[in-house]
């Protein structure tokens, strides 16, 4: 594929493209795991919504 | 399920785990489409193989409006029908709406050197781009400056609804103004002026884009949803601490 004499100008377009993208990817996954983890923290400890303890009673 | 159903926020969990390993599946088909029918495009007779930029341009530049359409939405169910999940949406939207408008300004400036000799002009659409952009930085570090979530959800809705003045400013700055960009040429009452050998790889991308930012959204809305939670069971321990 030739991209002719401004090759770099769409080449540099394509990788800033690349690279946001994977920035929100990266965003979106690594901020589920560690809401996971301190979700998981505070359950282990006992920490529980009301509306599960009412649940848990009924 | 009834539409209402949805504005519990577990019965959306719920719906977004099913939902979306068939959104990756969809986004990720979306996108071998779409970059393939760019790869083999025709290079424009003016702009030679630069118009391949149009393929990522356009897209993003359709999504940071589609975007802040989505939050002005949200921002009207935050205040009209306080909805639940309507902040979560906005606040879930707003980076990514940064993102793909940060990603509109910088591949503009890259096409913008060869064809127009200049990185940047302070003319009508890139500088209300510009503004887009500055407005979508500003609600976020609002959601950040305002610790109750509720209190920020109203506050950054009114920012959002002020904001939406802005979108047809940008839309029809281009027939307003002299402006170096372009009029429209897809999104007309007339029917588009490109090619169809370069319009189909277009509308292909602009497809993928959307997909994946409807990938993004429902992801972040879920992270957004688990946030709410963990900061719910921090002030309950809190409150045991404090009681204890």
């Amino acid at each position: 594929m030739d991209l002719g004499p401004h090759a770099a100008f769409i080449v540099a377009a394509y990788a800033a493209a690349a690279l946001i993208v994977a920035s929100l990817i990266g965003w979106v996954v690594l901020d589920h795991r560690a809401q996971r983890r301190v979700l998981g923290d505070l359950e282990a400890r006992g920490v529980t919504r009301r509306s599960n303890e009412r649940t848990e009673q009924a | 399920m009834p539409l209402i159903d949805l504005a519990n926020p577990s019965r959306f969990l719920a719906l977004a785990a099913k939902l979306l390993p068939w959104l990756v599946a969809a986004t990720l088909f979306a996108f071998a489409i779409g970059l393939g029918q760019a790869m083999v495009a025709p290079d424009d007779y003016q702009q030679g193989a630069t118009v391949k930029i149009m393929f990522i341009h356009v897209p993003s530049a359709w999504l940071s409006m589609f975007i802040w359409g989505i939050m002005s939405l949200a921002a009207l169910g935050t205040l009209v029908w306080r909805h639940p999940l309507a902040d979560v949406a906005a606040k879930s939207a707003a980076p990514i709406g940064a993102g793909f408008t940060l990603l509109c300004l910088i591949t503009g400036s890259l096409w913008g050197r060869p064809m127009w000799g200049t990185y940047w002009v302070w003319d009508a659409r890139l500088t209300s781009v510009l503004v887009l952009f500055l407005m979508y930085l500003g609600v976020i570090a609002l959601w950040r400056t305002v610790e109750d979530p509720s209190r920020a959800g109203r506050a950054a809705a009114i920012l959002t609804l002020v904001g939406a003045v802005n979108l047809p400013i940008i839309k029809f700055s281009v027939d307003w103004w002299n402006t170096l960009h372009q009029p429209a040429s897809v999104m007309r009452l007339a029917g588009p002026t490109i090619h169809s050998s370069i319009l189909v790889p277009l509308m292909a991308m602009t497809i993928a884009f959307t997909l994946l930012f409807v990938t993004l959204h429902v992801t972040a809305m879920r992270n957004e949803i688990l946030r709410r939670r963990v900061r719910t069971l921090q002030m309950l321990q809190a409150q045991h601490a404090a009681g204890a």
